[in-house]
């Protein structure tokens, strides 16, 4: 927690745009341009399918900007409410692939096949919402979000510290890991929830199907990105901003923090929750390997290399990352991951603020100038930026 | 369950049973002390512990394997010598790391917990590349195998004593060390306050780079230990993180008295309840009991009162 | 590995110009594209109608194992063994007059990676067969991409049945082949009536213990004394070996996997237990797991299997003699291995009996395919795409392999969905 006159310097160009800077939007325009209009016209089916399952994970990577970049909470554990709205999804969708005709082999029809393997002769209860779709799409977002003001609640309420608070929430996913793959006649074990068919009667598996759950994750980014936006730029990113980096003079000026952080960090739930839901929707399966330990410190890597600070560089740094490492996996499979490793490194200490950093740094002080040179000057409105603050 | 047995048998369970305690305890304890100094005492958040433990691991089967071709009189005590060098390897390394990675990040914890996510990957495809992706068998002096009886029905495991006795020794050392020594005293006062202990005339950059070596020295004790009693693969480390973390989170990250009786709590909890329950079920509980006690208490068990 | 770089440097510049013009070009007009190929193009326009990867010199075949990660201790041998198989089919001239050319992608011991690498495989690359996955969770999660894209998955470990798919041939056993069998010796030979079942917890074991269960009590008239589960990775046994030493079972029943092994039997052996005394039945460690236990921490135990590397026969004399000169002479050759040195072969032999690549061709003269030089001895691929198998109990030996103490009289016919111990 050093710096705050740096990040003071920051939020306070923010007053005098009401929400988004002209390079802002033109940010979001050429995101949006890359994500609705460019990579469906130059991929093919299966590309597109892998930038698409690759976009949900920028879901997290935008929840941990303001949950770790904004409001200085980092949590080890985002795997968890991806999980629980993959599996909240996941569980609707089986229960639609078990009808009665489907699974007429099993000894008791009509319940899902890894049920019937475990001897389960009856839906359990907390499987019964999920045969209803409005209620699982609330589900999907309430469940993670409920939780995530569970765990949180209590724990910011007793003053938790940033890496109590990782830890802490590392070890929540690793329970809620053992718990899923144990219980494997009601969550399906170890081999997740598969053979998702239909949403609704539409079959998702095939091609069409998924150019259009692309377009929809796409579309629900850019509205995530939105709100995150918005939160960013109203007064409550402005607390959040200024809790980060002196806590306790904002609770001496009489705020809640905990109240703040709390929400902060259900924000970031479900944004989690969305994506993971729109994860199932297009794999076609969900898995405890999502919510372990492993893929949630990788999602806090997306969020690093796009830049800690930066929405739109979330979205980049996840696409940057899942592209190097499908890349680096199918040209060189025995040694992909000392380049990932060293990426990571890399990231920390040479760029510490990511992709959107560089962006910051190097190319839009050069862009301005450019166009100040074409036009009448203007005041800048570059921050230098530093390391970020902690 | 247990009305079926006799009392003598039950005694004999519940002896074992302590035992077999005491030993998880052991074992939780080696893995966290290094960790206890390294992020209890520097703060750095090191998710590549546990794989300095297995680079201790690696160097023991190396020694193993060197003692039983060359040097096969001496082989009954090459574990001792294996530890040594355990120690040597992973300290040598943990200080490389300092020395290149840990010191630009000293003000940003959070971040160190990145770079050594990377840097564990980096090690895990090493180990693969150099060692092969199946996991190594360390062969055992024979003295190490077996078990000692007490009674007809008690048996203890000899590596089991072993284990502890190294655990033991390592403890008390780092207590004297960081306690007594000269170079204990600087260690904490840089961990209580970087800019004064410079001022005053301590080295810190020498104090940091030690301190972490140090740690990730234990680690590579840890790991030549565990060879008796675990796997031996290039991802054997990830096994030990979560709970190393929470031991030392739990005993209250600055204190070594904490992480002592974080650990003994910890693996009583778990090892009574894997008697009872099922082996998922006990591990479940006793993790949500230590996530439940750090909500409610989020200082862990023990702390040092120091000023940050 | 250099033909693994080999393979990636090869597709890097050659699959974009290939992929377009079979998928934009199937038939016909691609052979006015290609004056190369022309020349002999009706064969494969014959042996290939669906827009595989055949090219009149090669046909692409895929291995996904991982690599990386946890599994990849395990799935090592399985992917040299296929490597190894696919080579001798190559000197021998290949399949249909084609060389097989590999594409190796890494699962990663993650299943949705799998899903993903299975889906280009099939997608992208258009490969003819796809030799690959190791645990049940990379099957369930790559089941589904080759059904919808009709890929053929040659499937190689012993897993816990319950499954039958048309796009997958299972070259290992399923679980009652590999288990009653076993069970049976040890109740004759053994005098087991008390059984204690611990086993990693996840799908197979959990199966594989239910059908143990219902043979011990229903078939056997025995009891089961204790069923404990550990998760995966778990490296402290002392007190389910306490409990073990309390309820003094005949035959302790051991489906433990990973890393999980190696702790499990050093343990053992440290709390005293004597495996020349004490009865162990396991169905889950090979002569691969037994390299990192440590042969001395197990010997004595019994293990249950299809294949053991010290079969006495020519074909097996001959298949580890191949294997050790491609891979090290210290290399050990487990069940899976073996099993997984099969696909290719039985992939060959139904192309050639169908006379084409097609997917749904191969699939319909699979059935009845016969494949006497199978290491483990003769094998019959069933309509249900498991494979007749004998079952073997081998003995532990402390240099790490096992005495092969029984072996089944019989061929067993798989049985995926057995009555009775569901």
């Amino acid at each position: 927690m050093t710096n705050p006159v740096q990040t003071l310097t920051q939020s306070v160009t923010v007053d005098d745009n009401p929400f988004m800077k002209p390079v802002e939007w033109l940010s979001l325009a050429v995101l949006a341009g890359v994500i609705l209009v460019v990579l469906p016209l130059t991929l093919d089916g299966f590309r597109l399918n892998l930038v698409g399952k690759y976009l949900t994970y920028a879901f997290v990577a935008l929840g941990l900007v303001i949950c770790w970049g904004y409001a200085g909470i980092l949590s080890l554990g985002q795997g968890v409410f991806f999980g629980l709205g993959g599996y909240c999804m996941a569980m609707y969708l089986k229960l639609e692939a078990s009808s009665i005709e489907n699974t007429k082999i099993q000894s008791t029809p009509g319940i899902p096949d890894f049920m019937d393997w475990n001897q389960i002769t009856a839906l359990p209860w907390f499987w019964q919402p999920f045969k209803s779709l409005p209620l699982t799409l609330i589900l999907a977002v309430a469940v993670p979000v409920l939780f995530a003001m569970l765990i949180s609640f209590a724990m910011f309420k007793r003053r938790v510290g940033g890496t109590y608070f990782a830890i802490i929430t590392q070890a929540i996913a690793a329970i809620l890991t053992i718990l899923i793959v144990g219980q494997q006649g009601y969550t399906g074990g170890i081999n997740g929830i598969t053979d998702l068919r239909t949403l609704h009667g539409w079959d998702i598996r095939t091609d069409h199907a998924k150019v259009i759950l692309y377009f929809v994750n796409g579309g629900l980014l850019l509205a995530c990105i939105l709100a995150a936006q918005y939160v960013k730029r109203s007064k409550l990113g402005r607390i959040l901003v200024a809790m980060r980096d002196k806590e306790d003079r904002v609770r001496f000026s009489g705020y809640s923090v905990a109240g703040f952080k709390v929400f902060a960090f259900c924000l970031a739930a479900g944004f989690a929750a969305i994506g993971g839901a729109m994860f199932t929707l297009q794999v076609g399966f969900m898995s405890p390997s999502f919510v372990g330990i492993v893929p949630s410190i990788e999602m806090v890597i997306y969020a690093a290399v796009g830049g800690r600070l930066s929405l739109f560089g979330a979205v980049w740094g996840t696409l940057l990352v899942n592209w190097a490492k499908t890349t680096f996996s199918e040209s060189f499979p025995d040694l992909w991951l000392f380049g990932l490793g060293a990426l990571f490194i890399a990231v920390v200490l040479a760029f510490p603020n990511g992709l959107a950093g560089i962006w910051r740094e190097h190319i839009e002080p050069r862009l301005t100038r450019r166009v100040k040179g074409l036009r009448a000057p203007s005041p800048a409105i570059v921050p230098p930026h530093g390391a970020p603050a902690e | 369950m247990l009305g079926d047995y006799s009392l003598g048998d039950l005694g004999a369970i519940f002896a074992m049973q302590g035992f077999a305690g005491l030993i998880l305890f052991s074992v939780y304890l080696l893995m966290a002390l290094g960790l206890a100094i390294i992020f209890g005492q520097m703060g750095v958040i090191n998710m590549a512990h546990g794989e300095f433990m297995i680079l201790g691991a690696y160097v023991t089967y190396l020694c193993s394997s060197f003692f039983q071709a060359y040097l096969p009189a001496l082989f009954p005590i090459y574990f001792f010598i294996a530890m040594g060098l355990a120690f040597l390897a992973s300290g040598a390394l943990g200080m490389l790391v300092e020395w290149s990675l840990i010191r630009f990040l000293y003000k940003r914890p959070l971040d160190t917990l990145l770079a050594t996510w990377g840097l564990s990957l980096i090690l895990q495809q090493a180990y693969r590349s150099i060692f092969g992706a199946r996991e190594v068998g360390v062969e055992l002096p024979s003295w190490l195998i077996g078990s000692v009886q007490v009674t007809d029905t008690i048996e203890i495991p000899i590596n089991g004593l072993f284990v502890m006795a190294v655990t033991i020794l390592i403890t008390l050392s780092v207590a004297l060390l960081i306690f007594r020594s000269r170079f204990g005293q600087q260690v904490r006062a840089v961990m209580a306050n970087r800019a004064m202990a410079g001022a005053v005339g301590i080295d810190t950059e020498k104090v940091d780079r030690y301190t972490f070596g140090l740690g990730c020295g234990i680690a590579g004790i840890a790991g030549s230990a565990f060879t008796m009693i675990g796997s031996t693969g290039p991802t054997s480390g990830q096994l030990y993180i979560v709970d190393t973390f929470l031991i030392v989170v739990f005993g209250g990250a600055a204190s070594l008295l904490g992480t002592i009786a974080s650990a003994f709590s910890i693996s009583q909890t778990q090892s009574t309840l894997e008697f009872f329950l099922s082996g998922s079920m006990a591990k479940v509980i006793t993790l949500l009991a230590v996530v439940g006690i750090l909500m409610l208490r989020p200082q862990g068990l023990f702390t040092l009162k120091v000023r940050r | 590995m250099a033909d693994d770089t080999d393979t990636g440097a090869d597709r890097g510049l050659r699959s974009p110009l290939r992929r377009r013009l079979l998928m934009g070009l199937a038939g016909a007009p691609a052979l006015a594209l290609m004056p190369r190929t022309a020349w002999a193009a009706p064969e494969t326009a014959a042996v290939n109608t669906t827009g595989l990867a055949v090219t009149d010199s090669e046909v692409t075949v895929g291995i996904l194992h991982s690599i990386t990660g946890t599994m990849a201790i395990s799935e090592t041998g399985a992917q040299q063994a296929e490597k190894l198989a696919i080579q001798q089919i190559n000197e021998a001239g290949g399949v249909l007059g084609r060389k097989i050319k590999i594409i190796q992608e890494d699962g990663a011991s993650d299943w949705p990676t799998f899903a993903e690498k299975a889906k280009k495989l099939l997608v992208n690359d258009h490969c003819a067969a796809v030799m690959g996955c190791w645990t049940s969770a990379s099957r369930k999660a790559v089941l589904p991409v080759f059904e919808q894209y009709n890929g053929l998955l040659y499937y190689p470990t012993f897993y816990e049945g319950l499954e039958q798919s048309k796009n997958v041939f299972y070259t290992g056993q399923e679980a009652t082949q590999q288990i009653l069998a076993g069970l049976d010796w040890v109740h004759k030979e053994k005098g087991g009536d008390s059984f204690y079942f611990i086993g990693s917890d996840y799908i197979w074991p959990r199966t594989s213990n239910k059908i143990a269960r219902k043979h011990v009590e229903n078939v056997l008239k025995g009891k089961v004394v204790g069923e404990e589960y550990f998760p995966l990775g778990h490296t402290q046994f002392n007190s389910v070996i306490n409990k073990i030493k309390l309820t003094k079972p005949k035959v302790i029943f051991a489906d433990v996997v990973g890393g999980s092994n190696v702790a499990f039997y050093k343990q053992l052996k440290a709390a005293g237990i004597d495996l020349s005394k004490q009865v162990l039945m396991t169905i889950s460690v090979t002569e691969d797991e037994i390299d990192g236990i440590g042969g001395e921490n197990i010997a004595g135990a019994y293990a249950c299997m299809k294949y053991f590397q010290s079969i006495e026969s020519e074909n097996n004399k001959a298949f580890v003699a191949a294997f050790k000169k491609m891979w090290g002479e210290k290399t050990v050759i487990g069940d899976v291995t073996q099993a997984a040195y099969l696909g290719p072969f039985l992939w060959k032999m139904a192309c050639e009996k169908a006379g084409s690549f097609d997917v749904d061709k191969v699939v319909a003269a699979s059935p009845g395919i016969e494949f006497k030089g199978a290491p483990e001895g003769y094998v019959k691929i069933d309509e249900n795409h498991h494979l007749w198998s004998k079952t073997r109990v081998g003995k532990a030996k402390p240099d790490g392999q096992f005495e092969i103490v029984y072996t089944s009289p019989e061929l067993i016919k798989p049985d995926p969905f057995p009555k009775g111990y569901q």
